[in-house]
């Protein structure tokens, strides 16, 4: 997941996929291969999106379509074309790309994805040798505007996996733990070389250590 | 699919943390160390060079970055009815094993009382001087039981095979519809072994002069070996492994040192074998007798040959390959003053052949287990691979039909399916069939081009070859009979014929 998406997808309705048909369609079953799968948005609300991420199910091509209106202006919604033909599946004829898992990300889409309040994937699948296609799973991420502070390069922020911040409320700071205990085992190391058989005397209290008095029933 | 750049560093980011520890981490690093000090290196153009490396050099058993969204069981095998087939089967297998040591009344895994444990301290080194009564242990399965229980019973359920919907029907076993390349695409891949260049298994016979091409090709494989270059010698290797150098090029290409921890790794699982006697130690022990003690050329390493297997059996660094292989090892569990350890039960292939090449038995088995892990484990599982046995199998069927179609008709009428007897040969990628100088000609390639393809590719070369007497049989023993015997074949010229001297 890039840095600039929400990790939560936005709640959206999958519609049914709806089959073109060649033909009359009472009487001819003929596959056209063609197949549009549409994903809107709560009404009146809107999202600029980050990433669309769905499981493929024998799909060979994905176009996607968006229909956006800008706030604010008077004209109506418009849809563009956001990514012609997609190819998920290498060969539409054979297994590879069949079931995996994608994402079409912000960056890869040719209009700029925002104020999107419903997508269209127009899915085709050219093959007779498949029964059903379809797009799987379909989430689509919010894009977050990018923390304006992240000025490290590239290469090292993307190799970053894992951001290890352990909670450390309540906690003394670690750099003035660290440096007290120099001092203590500097002390330890005094104490092993001067080893005397003379008791610690500051901690006898007289009788206070009466083996009977310690034993609490 | 995904944004390139996040591809990348996801690939990155998953190869650092797989080689974290390794030897070869730290080999890296300092590699790159002094790299960052040439002048021709670029900051700037890091990225984009890493990029253009990862994309040619491919790497066969360098899974691609996973989604995020995928599950792990996605990541070992995306299709689901291929998961489901081998869920299946591994139940089976473990049913049957369960089943024996109920009858039998011995135990999965138990560990050994100490007078044992020092007789085979003792013993370690001859195991094979041993009689123990086997009688009663029978194998859990067999390759055949493979190919005739599940096999060609594997289909999508959502492949639409009511009407003729390929323009060719296809005459074999097997009936799903994974990518496999044909011979125009195999001619670029294996470009290497084309007529033009010189391949070690033609050129170095014994009436072409050695100056020719064999002297110089050996001093370039010593340079390889000096330079200790794992890329240069896995590409080296596809034109063939000079007897002598063989064994350190193989090393070489599957990184597999012998270093004193290797040593001491393998020590430890010599112990555990000491300690703990598993139920699948007699089907190994079985299996090793019948194979390996009547064999002319491999009986002489039967004792290595239980000593590597006893120990795979237990090596749980085998279990971490699991992780990209669609398979789940059976483990049975033993209890004991350790706790409760784990073993998995898996069925290697044939060792016997690398004992030709390694007589320690620690480097002897490192080879061994690396080789298992990159190649020989996709021939026990259904996977949709290009490398696994479905597809080589497919492979093998399609490369018959579009090449040979006569004679693959004139088998299937009298129902002698060709993948019936090619598959005994591939799953033990024809260890066993092929006389052993031939076999590791074979396996050369295997690890050169980083691929079982070429398997697939000399079991129809046979068929080709043996064509004539084929379409005279009129049954299928007939056909086993004229394809028994293998020993004599020479495999490069066989493969190079096929590949570039058949017409398209």
């Amino acid at each position: 997941m890039s840095v600039s998406a929400d990790s939560e997808p936005v709640s959206c309705t999958v519609k049914p996929p709806v089959f073109l048909q060649l033909g009359d369609a009472k009487t001819d079953t003929v596959k056209s291969g063609v197949c549009i799968v549409d994903v809107t948005l709560p009404f009146g609300k809107s999202v600029n999106i980050e990433e669309i991420s769905f499981k493929n199910f024998y799909t060979a091509y994905v176009t996607v379509r968006l229909l956006r209106k800008i706030p604010g202006q008077e004209a109506a919604a418009k849809w563009t074309t956001a990514l012609r033909d997609l190819a998920l599946m290498e060969n539409p004829h054979t297994e590879g790309g069949s079931q995996d898992y994608s994402s079409i990300h912000r960056a890869q889409m040719q209009v700029v994805p925002d104020h999107v309040m419903s997508v269209r994937f127009i899915l085709r699948q050219p093959s007779s040798a498949w029964m059903n296609f379809n797009l799987q799973e379909i989430k689509i991420f919010r894009h977050l505007e990018p923390d304006p502070e992240k000025e490290v390069s590239d290469l090292l922020s993307d190799l970053t996996l894992v951001n290890f911040r352990p909670d450390l409320e309540g906690l003394p700071d670690p750099s003035t733990v660290s440096s007290s205990i120099q001092q203590m085992w500097a002390l330890t190391e005094v104490m092993q070389t001067n080893q005397t058989t003379a008791s610690i005397g500051r901690f006898d209290v007289d009788g206070c250590y009466d083996v009977n008095l310690l034993s609490v029933p | 699919i995904m944004n390139e750049s996040t591809e990348l560093s996801l690939t990155i980011a998953q190869i650092v943390q797989r080689l974290k520890g390794s030897h070869l981490h730290s080999q890296i690093e300092r590699q790159a160390k002094e790299c960052l000090h040439q002048p021709e290196i670029k900051l700037g153009s890091l990225k984009e060079d890493v990029r253009n490396f990862l994309k040619t050099s491919g790497g066969g058993c360098w899974q691609p970055p996973c989604h995020p969204a995928a599950p792990p069981e996605h990541l070992k095998e995306p299709l689901a009815y291929m998961r489901k087939a081998q869920a299946s089967w591994e139940k089976r297998v473990l049913k049957s094993l369960n089943s024996m040591s109920t009858e039998l009344g011995v135990p999965l895994a138990r560990m050994r009382p100490a007078v044992e444990q020092k007789e085979l301290t003792n013993k370690w080194n001859e195991m094979g001087t041993d009689e123990p009564d086997l009688s009663r242990f029978r194998p859990v399965y067999a390759p055949k039981d493979f190919l005739e229980v599940t096999i060609p019973f594997l289909r999508n359920p959502n492949h639409d095979s009511s009407e003729e919907v390929n323009v060719r029907s296809h005459w074999g076993l097997i009936q799903v519809p994974l990518n496999v390349r044909d011979i125009p695409k195999l001619r670029q891949a294996f470009s290497e072994l084309n007529l033009n260049t010189g391949q070690l298994g033609i050129e170095d016979h014994a009436h072409i002069h050695p100056d020719l091409f064999e002297n110089e090709y050996v001093q370039i494989g010593k340079k390889v070996v000096e330079e200790q270059d794992s890329a240069a010698a896995q590409q080296y290797s596809r034109q063939g492994c000079p007897t002598g150098l063989r064994a350190d090029l193989w090393a070489l290409i599957l990184n597999s040192t012998n270093q004193p921890q290797d040593v001491m790794y393998y020590e430890q699982l010599k112990a555990g074998v000491i300690h703990h006697d598993l139920l699948v130690d007699n089907l190994i022990y079985k299996d090793v007798k019948l194979t390996a003690s009547n064999d002319d050329y491999y009986f002489v390493f039967e004792d290595y040959l239980y000593q590597v297997l006893l120990c795979f059996s237990r090596d749980t660094a085998v279990l971490e390959h699991f992780k990209y292989n669609s398979a789940t090892p059976p483990k049975s569990y033993i209890e004991g003053k350790m706790g409760v350890e784990e073993c998995a039960v898996v069925y290697p292939p044939n060792v016997a052949p690398l004992c030709y090449l390694y007589n320690e038995p620690s480097k002897l088995y490192s080879v061994f287990r690396e080789m298992y892990i990159r190649y020989f484990f996709r021939l026990h599982s259904i996977s949709s691979s290009p490398s696994g046995i479905v597809s080589l199998c497919l492979q093998f069927e399609r490369l018959l039909q579009t090449h040979l179609p006569q004679l693959f008709y004139h088998l299937r009428q009298i129902e002698a399916q060709p993948l019936r007897i090619a598959f005994k040969w591939m799953v033990r990628a024809f260890s066993g069939y092929l006389s052993t100088d031939q076999l590791l000609l074979l396996w050369d390639r295997i690890l050169g081009y980083d691929s079982l393809e070429t398997v697939a590719v000399l079991a129809a070369a046979v068929f080709a070859f043996r064509a004539e007497n084929l379409m005279e049989v009129t049954s299928l023993a007939s056909a086993e009979a004229v394809l028994a015997d293998l020993s004599t074949l020479k495999v490069m010229p066989l493969i190079q014929i096929f590949l570039f001297a058949t017409a398209i």
